[in-house]
C-alpha cells in the first residue's frame, strides 16, 4: 500500500504532462513528447509556427471540452456561439515551458490568449468586448470564416 | 511589497494620467491574487484595444508578475461619460 501512495505522489510530482485525455473538441497538441525535445528556445520557434498553422489558435488552461479555467471558459464559450468550432487549442496546465513560453511569446501576462491568423488578439477581455461590440464578426468574417451570429444579424435586418 | 489594490489605483492614477481609475481585489473569487481593474484616460484616445490593454500591463509590469489572474476595462473619458448615462 505505501509502495502505491509512493508511486502516486512520484507520479504527480513530475508534472501533469504524464497523462494526456484524449480529446474529441478541438485539437490538443502533444505536450508530453514536445517537453522532451523542445528547449525554451525551441518553444519560442514553435510557437512562432504554432499561431500560424490554424486561423484560429487559443492557449488555454484546459480544453475546449474541459476548461479548467473561467476565463478560459469565457473564450471557448464565445467562439462557441459564433459557430467557430474548427481552432487549435493549446492547453498550457500540460506544459509549464509553454505556459511562460507564450506568455513571453505574446509579451503577455496572462491566459488565455487567442491568434487570429497568426496575430495576437488579446485575452477574454478583448475577446468578450469585440463579441459585445460587433468587432469580432468583422474579423471572422476576414479570416474567412462567417460568423453564426452575423447570420443572425442579417437575418433580423 | 505586497501587491493591493491601492497600490495598483496610485500607479495607472499616476503613470496612464487617469481621470478615474477602480480597482477591485477579486482575489477572494479566485484561487490566488487576482483583480479586475477599470481605468479611464485620455491616454486611450484612437488606440486600438489591444494597445490599451498592453499600456496598462507595462505601466502594472512588476505587479502583473505576483497576480494570477486580471480583468481590465479601459476607456477614455468620453466613453466613460457615454457608458455612465446609459
Amino acid at each position: 500500500m505505501n509502495n502505491l501512495i509512493r508511486a502516486t505522489a512520484r507520479c504527480l510530482r513530475s508534472g501533469a504532462a504524464v497523462y494526456l485525455p484524449r480529446q474529441t473538441d478541438g485539437r490538443v497538441w502533444s505536450a508530453a513528447s514536445a517537453r522532451f525535445l523542445c528547449s525554451a528556445a525551441d518553444i519560442q520557434k514553435d510557437l512562432g509556427e504554432m499561431v500560424k498553422k490554424d486561423k484560429v489558435v487559443v492557449f488555454m488552461k484546459g480544453t475546449p471540452a474541459q476548461p479548467m479555467c473561467g476565463f478560459s471558459n469565457a473564450v471557448v464559450q464565445i467562439l462557441r456561439m459564433h459557430g467557430v468550432d474548427e481552432y487549435a487549442a493549446y492547453n498550457v496546465l500540460e506544459d509549464q515551458d509553454l505556459r511562460q513560453g507564450v506568455k513571453d511569446f505574446s509579451n503577455w501576462p496572462t491566459i488565455p490568449q487567442v491568434y487570429f491568423n497568426g496575430e495576437f488578439v488579446g485575452g477574454c477581455d478583448i475577446l468578450l468586448q469585440m463579441h459585445q461590440n460587433g468587432d469580432l464578426v468583422e474579423e471572422l468574417q476576414k479570416l474567412g470564416i462567417s460568423s453564426a451570429l452575423q447570420n443572425a444579424e442579417k437575418e433580423s435586418k | 511589497m505586497a501587491v493591493t489594490a491601492d497600490h495598483i489605483r496610485d500607479k495607472l492614477m499616476k503613470e496612464l494620467a487617469a481621470v478615474h481609475a477602480e480597482v477591485e481585489d477579486t482575489s477572494p473569487n479566485r484561487c490566488a491574487a487576482s483583480f479586475k481593474v477599470l481605468v479611464v484616460s485620455s491616454q486611450f484616445e484612437g488606440k486600438p484595444l489591444l494597445q490599451r490593454h498592453r499600456m496598462v500591463n507595462t505601466c502594472l509590469a512588476e505587479e502583473l508578475k505576483e497576480i494570477h489572474a486580471f480583468e481590465q476595462k479601459t476607456v477614455t473619458p468620453e466613453q466613460w461619460e457615454k457608458q455612465k448615462s446609459q
